[in-house]
């Protein structure tokens, strides 16, 4: 896969829906690649997608490796629909109140309405207002309809998702969009899928697009249990380098993915991942992780009678905004070092070994 | 004229207050279509004069910038320092992408994810001198190679229509006004008067005095766009206008008290042509009425609106109908005056 064939993937999952608990457009659409690339797939009874590339060593000697990347994304779900023809809403997953006026946003009700969150005009605000942040309960959504046919197509309970095509910046290595957390590592494993998909190895690796994660690794909980595999490697997006960070770890964009460690990881997991990245000269920075990594690598490690799990993440800035910006680079390099991983999995890795 | 493609059109050209000229030619474009004169005087305005010289004369305004940012400085990561053009709650900023410079590149400007904040923090705004626009420049010398300092940033948003009678787009302060002044000129009418299409009206009314001056006019209505606050979290009675009640007729601004005899001209033209309207009912924010009504030794002036919600974010909301009814309020009140 070329570098605008990437671009071309990941702008296809970032535009797509997939609200935590809706996701069904963004698991279409990564299906859809994962089987061009010689996988089969199937939607788990959570509903989390499974995508298959069989192993070439003989039966009593394959092992498995998941490697899982969360399909869902933050957003909101609506909880009134108000006098006037406004939404009111309530977050899905992590939403700073901050980053929402101002924004577009799409309503999945009966049809799809295009919508945005007011803001107060400066001309009315009072200086008291303005140094306070509006919480998301005061919060609205304007869709331009009247009460009596607004509530003809939203309901309660309709999800709410923000309205943001991706965009390659001047320099053609970086991408801003929205849900790039984590559409990013979701891409990567198909740009895995891709380098794989001519040549053998032995382990059977399991590409999972997991639900769910933005409310609690719900989805990979349950894809765990369900695959129990060998061996897992979760990939997600990290915290890049970027204002307001100084006291806190980040990771520089565009130089490699990071690998974690930590008492979530693996240690020899970590070993062979690092040295995938070495032996290959591909870039990787190190990540180190005092303990819960509130990835899907969290759920996984702890699954049945438990998973040896790594995790290899992009660095991202602006987490949880619709501006969430990426090199393209490390999502290239990100699959590639799975891809060198996975093609040297076999039956003397793992916890059966 | 097709309304919904022209406001589209004029709500996504980039036009910040001081860099109006985007606006200006893609005006002065359909007027020279409608085989009218155009003249641009020296600060930027665009003046247009239609039909006889003779009788009173009278003066329509809009003014055509925006407000936005300008890049102010680079940081050594790459990072863009900028200020505000005009006013704009910097609380709006957040999360939003931009389009920076004359060659409309992409950027946003992001903020610390809420994974890294303390408890509390989110309680406070983030102040406008920690925000940073972010053009994926590698460090201060990529910046420097794509843009030049006192450049402009617009948001990056496209006028759609969110329902049939709803459009959500940038800039319809005052695009719409531009709309209504176009519409005027270009559609079959034997209507006389003067438009000025003026610039930099959001960083103090600069361009409408000069225009005015130039026009000396007997008369003037600015057609502007005003906030309309009729949601939720603002009392009714701050709501000032209004969406779907008809054009707004101001009483006083913070710039100018309008004239009562056009005040009530306006008003029996309305009544008269059986058009909707309301009043602005709140007297803060300035317009260009303010800079004609003082020019020379003074001119009559009124000041009409389009109402719109969230004027000065990157996303604001009108209604057509509304656009609409101004065009005729507006064309009412020419009638009665030539």
């Amino acid at each position: 896969m070329n570098e605008s064939e990437l671009v071309s993937v990941l702008t296809r999952l970032s535009s797509a829906t997939g609200v935590a608990g809706f996701e069904d457009q963004a698991v279409e659409i990564a299906a859809g690649y994962f089987q061009s690339y010689g996988c089969t797939v199937k939607r788990d009874r959570f509903g989390n997608l499974l995508a298959l590339k069989a192993g070439t060593a003989k039966k009593g000697r394959i092992v498995s490796l998941a490697l899982v990347a969360h399909i869902d994304e933050i957003g909101a779900m609506v909880t009134k629909v108000e006098g006037g023809g406004f939404l009111r809403f309530t977050a899905i997953g992590g939403l700073d109140a901050r980053t929402l006026p101002g924004q577009a946003v799409l309503i999945h009700g009966r049809k799809i309405l295009k919508g945005v969150i007011g803001a107060k005009p400066p001309h009315l605000l009072t200086d008291q207002e303005r140094k306070k942040t509006v919480p998301i309960d005061k919060l609205f959504i304007d869709v331009g309809l009247s009460y009596e046919d607004l509530n003809n197509i939203v309901s309660v309970g309709d999800i709410i998702s923000f309205e943001q095509n991706p965009l390659l910046l001047s320099n053609r290595k970086y991408i801003s969009g929205k849900a790039l957390d984590n559409r990013a590592g979701v891409a990567a494993l198909i740009f895995c899928a891709a380098e794989l998909a001519d040549r053998k190895h032995e382990a059977n690796i399991f590409f999972i697009a997991s639900l769910q994660e933005e409310v609690g690794l719900r989805g990979a909980t349950t894809a765990a249990f369900g695959l129990n595999p060998d061996l897992a490697v979760a990939v997600d997006v990290t915290h890049g380098d970027g204002p307001g960070l100084e006291n806190n770890f980040s990771y520089k964009l565009g130089a490699g993915p990071a690998l974690a460690t930590g008492p979530n990881f693996d240690v020899d997991l970590f070993s062979k991942l690092k040295n995938a990245a070495a032996d290959n000269y591909l870039p990787c920075q190190i990540e180190p992780i005092p303990g819960r990594s509130g990835t899907d690598a969290w759920a996984f490690q702890v699954t049945r009678e438990g998973i040896p799990t790594g995790l290899l993440s992009i660095p991202l800035r602006y987490m949880h905004s619709t501006v969430e910006l990426i090199n393209i680079d490390d999502l290239a390099v990100c699959g590639k070092i799975l891809s060198f991983y996975a093609r040297s999995v076999n039956y003397t890795h793992g916890k059966r070994s | 004229m097709k309304i919904k493609e022209t406001l589209a059109e004029l709500s996504n050209l980039r036009g910040v207050s001081g860099a109006e000229a985007e606006v200006s030619s893609y005006l002065a474009d359909r007027l020279e279509e409608g085989r009218f004169e155009v003249r641009v005087d020296s600060i930027g305005n665009l003046l247009v004069r239609k039909g006889r010289k003779k009788g009173k004369k009278l003066m329509l305004s809009a003014h055509m910038d925006e407000v936005g940012l300008m890049i102010m400085d680079f940081e050594k990561n790459g990072l863009l320092r900028f200020r505000a053009v005009g006013g704009i709650d910097s609380r709006i900023l957040v999360a939003k992408r931009l389009r920076v410079g004359i060659h409309a590149l992409p950027g946003v400007i992001g903020s610390k994810p809420i994974h890294l904040q303390k408890k509390g923090e989110q309680d406070k705004p983030f102040r406008e001198d920690s925000l940073y626009i972010d053009c994926g420049f590698k460090n201060h010398e990529e910046a420097a190679g794509y843009l030049k300092v006192g450049e402009y940033a617009t948001f990056d948003v496209k006028c759609a229509a969110i329902s049939k009678n709803a459009f959500r787009g940038k800039a319809f302060d005052n695009r719409a006004g531009c709309l209504v002044l176009l519409s005027l000129l270009l559609e079959k009418n034997s209507l006389s008067f003067d438009a000025a299409f003026t610039v930099q009206e959001e960083v103090g009314t600069r361009g409408a005095q000069i225009a005015a001056y130039t026009m000396e006019p007997d008369r003037a209505l600015v057609v502007e766009s005003t906030a309309a606050a009729d949601t939720p979290e603002t009392e009714q009675e701050l709501s000032s206008t209004i969406l779907g009640q008809g054009p707004a007729i101001s009483l006083m601004d913070s710039t100018v008290m309008v004239d009562r005899q056009m005040r009530n001209e306006l008003t029996v033209a309305a009544e008269k042509a059986g058009i909707i309207y309301q009043y602005r009912r709140f007297t803060g924010a300035g317009t260009d009425g303010g800079a004609i009504a003082y020019s020379r030794s003074g001119v009559k002036t009124a000041v009409l609106s389009v109402p719109c919600r969230y004027i000065h974010s990157p996303h604001s909301v009108l209604y057509e109908s509304d656009l609409k009814s101004t065009i005729d309020l507006v064309r009412s009140w020419l009638d009665t005056q030539q």
